[in-house]
């Protein structure tokens, strides 16, 4: 069963989008992240034009942050103070991002760069994950190995504009969010993700916010950074494709729900080992497209005042 | 709004009232009288692809060849360069005019109708298409660009690899089916029917098609153009809903 996707201007199969989503939702659901890194490469794997792909890919992250976001406010597990500083500057990254993308864009680039956030970023997350996962699972076979110290002094502490977190229990420099907001925003917008698997590392290492309340406030602020791509990339690229989001929306909600009952049943080292592998086996398979030689040595685009 | 099937019936009708149309008229009229099954294709959800006819009738012996056009623009071509062992888009060249569409059919090889000057001149033939270069540039780049480009429409289906089939029937009527993928783009087409004698055209005839989104697939590919800041507005909409939704039926599970 066919569907014309009218942004992606390509026909693609209605069963294999849903059980793309389905697929991608249930991972999510497991491991507790957005997807949105495995869902984009996909689609660009299945011939939506990378573009678009990242475009669509921001919307549909709004709708799954959305309902992650709630489940993590009625418990009371959202640093609203927080989220706001990472927020602003969420929205001058993201649309410096979408900026960035529009003239990448023009100059034809576009696809190559957001191949290389890819590889990039999957490569470093899933080695880093797999480390985490293995060294947790040795320490768990001799107990009583050494504990991460509760609170670390460093340079970052030195830094002015001075703010007081209470839900976090932090005392830091409002510069600290702001920095990992913008460069988070700028990833979003080019690599059509939320962004948590590189914002919880950065809340939990760079900021020490406690791990409680670190998922549920980097899904309150995911939620206004991938609305900001969707209106910016509608505006200026026209490359969101409501209809591919709404299918996806609908197949990856549905697995997600699948995703959490098997998560709960899994211990957390082999859930991030598990990702781990999934994520390096994404980044390779995007790496390979890389450095293949390709099809045809010519690609065409749209000419003129454009 | 797949195949646009002509029936057995519809097809005797379409023909004999061409036939009339053609016979009963005074000798000395057109040689060459065709017409297409339909003058619009209308993209929609389901749209995978879909074909036309062209069908018609010819006075006395002859080919016949039949050209779509798509509507021409200027389309830049990008040649990818190893840097840093990954694959980077290099030099690009701009082409002025192209086809977004090119289709031919003929009822004998190419070759054997015309000449290579004359078919050059009518552009008859898919290495024929004449592709002018933006800018001067040196004609051995020009024509690596060129091929290029040729041959990524042929991939994509959108320039014929080699001219399909024209059938002629007792050398009077004849029916060509026209195959457009799922990837044509949108506008204005020509439709041109030649009729070849001793190498030379006799008679030729011109349809205008006319390529459209139809139906949602155009709503939405309009209102994403014309006021993409709504639009943008509407898609966070339906995302914050459906991510609402979702978690307020599943909490209730």
């Amino acid at each position: 069963m066919d569907i014309y996707f009218p942004i992606a201007e390509i026909s693609l199969n209605a069963l294999v989008l849903l059980a793309m989503g389905g697929g991608v939702g249930l991972l999510s659901g497991m491991f507790g992240v957005g997807g949105g890194f495995l869902m984009t490469p996909l689609l660009i794997f299945s011939g939506v034009p990378p573009a678009v792909a990242v475009g669509t890919e921001a919307n549909q992250v709004v709708a799954s942050s959305v309902s992650g976001a709630l489940a993590h406010w009625r418990r009371g597990n959202v640093d609203i103070k927080m989220g706001v500083v990472l927020l602003i500057g969420g929205f001058a990254g993201s649309t410096a991002g979408v900026w960035l993308f529009t003239w990448l864009r023009e100059l034809g680039q576009i696809d190559v760069v957001i191949a290389v956030c890819y590889v990039t970023f999957l490569g470093i997350v899933g080695v880093l994950m797999l480390i985490e996962s293995l060294r947790t699972w040795m320490r768990s076979r001799k107990p009583g190995g050494a504990r991460r110290k509760l609170h670390t002094h460093t340079w970052m502490h030195g830094l002015p504009f001075k703010m007081r977190f209470r839900r976090s229990k932090l005392y830091i420099s409002a510069l600290l969010p702001l920095t990992i907001g913008a460069s988070v925003g700028v990833l979003s917008a080019i690599m059509g993700v939320g962004g948590g698997f590189v914002m919880v590392p950065a809340m939990i290492y760079l900021l020490g916010m406690p791990t409680s309340v670190v998922v549920g406030t980097s899904l309150f602020q995911i939620i206004f950074v991938t609305a900001n791509v969707t209106f910016l990339q509608s505006v200026n690229n026209q490359t969101v494709d409501v209809l591919l989001a709404l299918t996806l929306i609908v197949s990856s909600v549905i697995g997600a729900q699948f995703g959490t009952m098997i998560g709960v049943r899994l211990r957390s080292e082999h859930l991030r080992g598990l990702l781990g592998l999934v994520v390096l086996a994404v980044c390779l398979r995007v790496a390979w497209d890389l450095v293949a030689v390709p099809d045809s040595l010519f690609s065409l685009g749209i000419g003129g005042g454009h | 709004m797949r195949a646009r099937l002509v029936t057995p019936a519809l097809w005797a009708a379409l023909w004999a009232g061409l036939a009339q149309s053609l016979f009963a008229a005074p000798a000395a009229a057109t040689p060459l009288v065709a017409d297409l099954s339909s003058r619009q294709i209308e993209i929609t959800t389901g749209f995978t692809g879909t074909s036309l006819l062209m069908f018609g009738a010819i006075d006395g012996a002859g080919d016949v060849v039949v050209v779509v056009r798509g509507p021409r623009r200027e389309v830049v071509v990008r040649r990818k360069e190893r840097i840093a062992g990954i694959w980077v888009n290099g030099s690009a060249q701009s082409f002025e005019s192209v086809p977004g569409y090119y289709f031919v059919a003929s009822s004998r090889p190419l070759a054997d109708i015309a000449s290579e000057a004359t078919l050059d001149r009518l552009q008859i033939g898919t290495g024929r298409v004449h592709l002018p270069a933006v800018g001067s540039v040196p004609p051995a780049r020009a024509k690596a660009f060129r091929t290029g480009l040729v041959e990524l429409k042929q991939v994509q289906g959108l320039f014929s690899i080699a001219p399909s089939r024209v059938s002629v029937v007792d050398g009077r009527l004849f029916r060509a089916d026209l195959t457009f993928p799922a990837n044509v783009p949108t506008g204005a087409y020509t439709a041109d029917v030649y009729l070849f004698r001793g190498g030379e055209v006799i008679g030729s005839t011109r349809t205008t098609l006319a390529v459209r989104k139809a139906g949602l697939e155009a709503t939405i590919f309009d209102f994403a153009h014309k006021h993409s800041a709504i639009y943008g507005i509407i898609a966070i909409m339906i995302a914050l809903f459906a991510g609402w939704l979702a978690g307020a039926i599943f909490r209730k599970v």
